[in-house]
């Protein structure tokens, strides 16, 4: 993205933020965690979270990429930089900012894939007819590259790439011309396809095309609150969370958005108003399609069986063979909806993880837009292809662990130190409240210095112990490994790239003081 | 449904969509800035 790109309107730049907010877990994920974690109590931590944690990340966010941005710096290594220039460190830890958006990227495009293929598959009728254990089976046979379920050889290949080449075409287009538009027509898209879906799970009945249960025994089951859950450790991380990962902070992409906004325009409501659609989506259309529908048809005992291994199963392997037992035309429409809404959850993230590294290679280097695009769909290309040929061998979930859970809990706790104890709070809030539209309550000056590091703290801290097994785990296939060297060496590669940068940033000034 | 689980759904949908609909309201009733803004579409 160009110094001189810019968004075309001010609700295009709310939907996009919403759009990298929202993504696959809103549907996969939250539902899962509410249910594993004490079902409607879930709810009091969750959102005691997004407001001690959630929207304080996402202000600090905002603040920090319309202040890089107003330097011209829009990615993460440079905005850190100029927030304390004094410490050469910041730049480096900035380095997760880029890093996180293409390690994710690689995996996160595959996925993406999948909701195509099966949008695909639910027009073309695949599942029909097919038994409950076909279509779970199917699955298996669509990732598994030396089958194909529709005659197209290396048919996950082939979606994986339409789906980068659809990506890259899009941010190539830039901000107001590709991503803006994307979210503009995904947003409001999935918003419906997602309200016709919880209708359609809410007012399942049962006995009717072939429901044990009716829908609303979902929504009982889910939203029956276990109170003594809240004064549980695990059910706060499990909320901390679920909150961390569905607003997309601590990546470096809302940075990346926000730095196209100029240093008078509000930032404060503009936060508020695409953190809550996120919530929206998640709560009210979330909570509502996957549970009632599966509920419906499985009965509650099933249902808990199959969430013990999230919500992918569920989504992929499950709800397309219920919705075929609503009839071909209506199965179709419901297929078309579900794996359209993810489809369009997906792209509007996938495109905000494009943009920081396109950013840097704009700022830094000089590259126009459309190379710049170009190469991002090239790396992600090769580092993702890992992750489709040994998707069975793991190298998906690693990619997915290391960049997707460990980055951003390691970032959002650098930012947030950043911000409120080096950057120091005077700058901090008034960086936040310029130009705002809504009176941001001045609590939040004491939530954002104490609360959410002491937050985001308890959840680094807490993953420890896991980050330790994993990395002292034997017997792992040589592609996990190999996956981990991949990260590794991309990690020290960006790293080299900023610090050329920064070399390149000495000489320059060195050149015009002369 | 059970009444406890009724009210905390009804509750919680109702107040994040309420939320929701009041800060994107704010946003599309929020008056324009003078040029030079962030955006391109109201430009001349």
């Amino acid at each position: 993205m160009s110094q001189t790109d810019s968004w075309g309107s001010r609700v295009g730049l709310i939907l996009a933020m919403a759009g990298n907010a929202v993504g696959l877990g809103n549907f996969l994920r939250f539902p899962v965690q509410a249910i594993q974690n004490g079902g409607g109590a879930f709810i009091i931590p969750y959102l005691v979270c997004f407001l001690l944690m959630g929207i304080p990340l996402l202000w600090v966010e905002w603040a920090m990429g319309r202040f890089g941005g107003r330097k011209g710096n829009h990615s993460t290594p440079f905005i850190l930089h100029e927030m304390d220039p004094k410490r050469a460190l910041w730049k480096y830890i900035g380095v997760f900012g880029i890093f996180t958006n293409i390690a994710v990227a690689a995996y996160y495009c595959y996925l993406e894939s999948w909701t195509l293929s099966y949008v695909w598959h639910s027009i073309a009728g695949s599942f029909n007819g097919q038994s409950a254990e076909q279509v779970a089976a199917f699955f298996g046979d669509y990732i598994n590259i030396n089958t194909s379920t529709t005659g197209i050889p290396f048919e996950p290949i082939v979606f994986w790439l339409i789906c980068l080449f659809l990506n890259t075409w899009i941010l190539a287009q830039g901000l107001s011309g590709g991503v803006e538009k994307v979210a503009k027509i995904g947003m409001p898209l999935l918003i419906i396809f997602g309200i016709v879906l919880a209708v359609m799970g809410v007012t399942l009945k049962a006995g009717h095309h072939g429901a044990v249960n009716d829908g609303t025994m979902g929504l009982n089951f889910l939203w029956t609150p276990d109170y003594s859950s809240i004064w549980s450790a695990k059910v706060w991380l499990a909320a901390a969370g679920q909150i961390f990962f569905t607003l997309s902070v601590g990546m470096g992409s809302i940075q990346c958005y926000a730095s196209y906004v100029k240093k008078k325009d509000d930032i404060a409501l503009n936060a508020m108003s695409a953190g809550w659609m996120n919530e929206f989506v998640e709560v009210v259309l979330g909570a509502s399609i996957i549970i009632p529908i599966s509920i419906g048809y499985l009965g509650i005992e099933k249902v808990v069986e199959l969430t013990q291994t999230g919500g992918l199963g569920l989504g992929f392997k499950t709800l397309p063979y219920l919705f075929t037992q609503w009839g071909p035309t209506l199965g179709m429409i419901a297929g078309v909806c579900w794996f359209g809404l993810l489809f369009f959850a997906g792209i509007t993230s996938s495109l905000a993880m494009g943009t920081p590294v396109m950013g840097f290679l704009e700022n830094e280097f000089g590259w126009k837009r459309k190379p710049a695009a170009w190469f991002f769909g090239i790396i992600v290309l090769v580092l993702g292809l890992p992750t489709v040929l040994y998707f069975n061998e793991g190298v998906f979930d690693e990619y997915d662990y290391w960049a997707g859970t460990v980055g951003l809990v390691v970032f959002a706790l650098a930012e947030i130190i950043l911000f409120a104890w080096v950057f120091g709070m005077d700058k901090g809030w008034k960086e936040i409240t310029t130009g705002a539209d809504i009176q941001v309550p001045l609590a939040y000056r004491f939530i954002i210095k104490f609360v959410t590091p002491l937050f985001i703290g308890g959840v680094f801290f807490a993953s420890l112990p896991g980050i330790w097994e994993k990395i002292t785990a034997t017997g792992l296939p040589w592609q996990v490994h190999g996956a981990r060297a991949l990260l590794l060496l991309m990690f020290l590669t960006i790293s080299w790239f900023v610090r050329v940068a920064y070399l390149k940033r000495l000489a320059k000034l060195k050149h015009s003081k002369a | 449904m059970n009444s406890s689980a009724l009210t905390l759904m009804v509750l919680s949908m109702g107040t994040v969509t309420a939320l929701t609909a009041y800060f994107f309201y704010r946003v599309l009733t929020a008056p324009q800035r003078p040029e030079p803004d962030s955006y391109t579409d109201d430009d001349e």
